[in-house]
């Protein structure tokens, strides 16, 4: 199981939605497509066409800039933060 | 008693004005998570308000709400394009009813459709094959603030036949639901060359409304406000008389087709209105002349710039007018634009306002 992180930018969206989830998961991809699988049209706001991270988006595997494809072992820790931006 | 109730979208969330009299307003607070929306309106058909969000962090989605504000949900699903097709949906620009359709307008230009009032949607058509369309389809032309689909222009009585434009190459016609199209800018001015090898596109439309009479149409362009009168197959330059060609927002009187208004800002990088005089202009002779409405707008210092969508006209017997600014004042007219009054002064930068009457 992953320890995902999840920014506090998508609460207002999906009611409920735990900043923190536990996700059994091979891949950031992998990790986020299960969240939607609970929080159906999560995925949209992370992930563009490609696919590929929405370009303020970033996502860190055990403190790691890393991209979709990136693996997840047991007891990872997955942080995906929106970027500091606009104003 | 009816109520009419406007619609304004800012780059930070939704607002809502309902009032019985169009003289006292009230306010909601902001709506839509404080998200960027580049167009909201009220769609009578599903008695709902949708508003067009594109947010830097989470991409690009419609919210919906089917109690006058009160709740909203948002959907995105099947609003993008294939993985594999090299576009991305950057922004959704517009939306519009034509029959059980609700149409948006995204960039890069492509026209999606949601039979289900906002809860799903579908690619419908990307104007493919039109002269200019290998330009716009190049992902390579991409950047954002680019080549979007930035209007529709819908048939009350024929859902299948629309107008919409691309931006800086012009104006469609569609009869048969976007299965095909027709480019409608014969007789328009081009202050540019044309792009190579076609010249019934490069022209940069900003706003195009058709009047009661489907036949007489009007349009603000990046060079002059011009006129139709078969439906917008040929277009006649009406800007003498206006203090200058370039101007964005555009509203349709509508029960005198004689009857149009614009407000002229200036061309260049500061896009505000002209001598810092806030002003829109009247036309009731079909653009052979024109009056400057200034009765209650600020006329010292007054740097406001009004944007493409930023118009709208009710339907009422005296028809009330109304604009919101780049600055985020929204004036009201109840007598035509005779006069105006200021409802709002501090809202967040204003992309679109709607004007629709409700019970």
């Amino acid at each position: 199981m992953a320890d995902v992180r999840l920014p506090g930018t998508l609460s207002p969206l999906f009611p409920g939605l735990p900043r923190r989830l536990e996700i059994e998961a091979a891949t950031v991809l992998g990790a986020i497509d299960e969240i939607e699988r609970q929080w159906p049209g999560l995925r949209d706001r992370l992930v563009a066409e490609g696919p590929t991270l929405r370009p303020h988006i970033h996502t860190y595997v055990d403190g790691e800039r890393s991209a979709l494809d990136a693996p997840l072992a047991a007891g990872s820790r997955l942080d995906v933060i929106a970027a500091i931006s606009g104003g | 008693m009816p109520k009419t109730l406007l619609t304004v979208a800012t780059r930070k969330g939704a607002f809502l004005f309902e009032s019985e009299d169009r003289k006292t307003w009230t306010m909601s607070e902001p709506l839509c998570e404080g998200w960027p929306i580049y167009h909201a309106i009220y769609d009578a058909k599903s008695d709902s308000i949708y508003a067009a969000a594109a947010s830097e962090w989470h991409g690009s989605g419609i919210f919906r709400s089917r109690d006058r504000g009160a709740t909203w949900e948002m959907s995105s699903e099947g609003l993008s394009y294939p993985d594999d097709d090299g576009r991305k949906v950057n922004k959704v620009s517009t939306l519009a009813r034509a029959g059980d359709r609700l149409l948006v307008g995204v960039e890069a230009p492509g026209i999606f459709e949601s039979k289900d009032n906002g809860e799903t949607f579908s690619l419908l058509s990307t104007l493919s094959g039109q002269h200019g369309s290998e330009m716009w389809d190049d992902p390579a032309n991409q950047a954002p603030g680019h080549l979007g689909i930035s209007g529709f222009v819908t048939d009350p009585d024929d859902s299948d036949n629309f107008f919409t434009i691309v931006q800086g190459v012009g104006a469609f016609e569609t009869t048969d639901g976007a299965s095909s199209w027709t480019p409608r800018n014969n007789g328009l001015r081009r202050d540019w060359p044309p792009p190579e090898n076609y010249d019934d596109v490069g022209f940069c439309v900003h706003k195009l409304v058709r009047s009661s009479d489907p036949q007489r149409m009007y349009q603000q362009n990046h060079v002059g406000v011009h006129r139709s009168d078969d439906a917008g197959q040929s277009w006649t330059e009406i800007t003498e008389g206006l203090p200058g060609d370039f101007g964005f927002a555009a509203a349709v009187h509508p029960h005198d087709t004689e009857t149009f208004y614009v407000i002229p800002v200036d061309g260049g990088h500061g896009r505000t209105m002209h001598e810092g005089k806030a002003t829109v202009y009247r036309t009731r002779d079909a653009g052979s002349s024109w009056q400057p409405l200034r009765n209650g707008l600020p006329q010292v210092d007054a740097h406001l710039g009004v944007l493409r969508q930023g118009m709208a006209i009710d339907k009422h017997d005296t028809p009330g007018l109304y604009f919101g600014t780049s600055t985020g004042q929204v004036f009201v007219s109840a007598d035509e634009g005779d006069s105006w009054t200021e409802i709002a002064s501090y809202l967040p930068s204003i992309s679109s306002v709607d004007v629709a009457i409700v019970d």
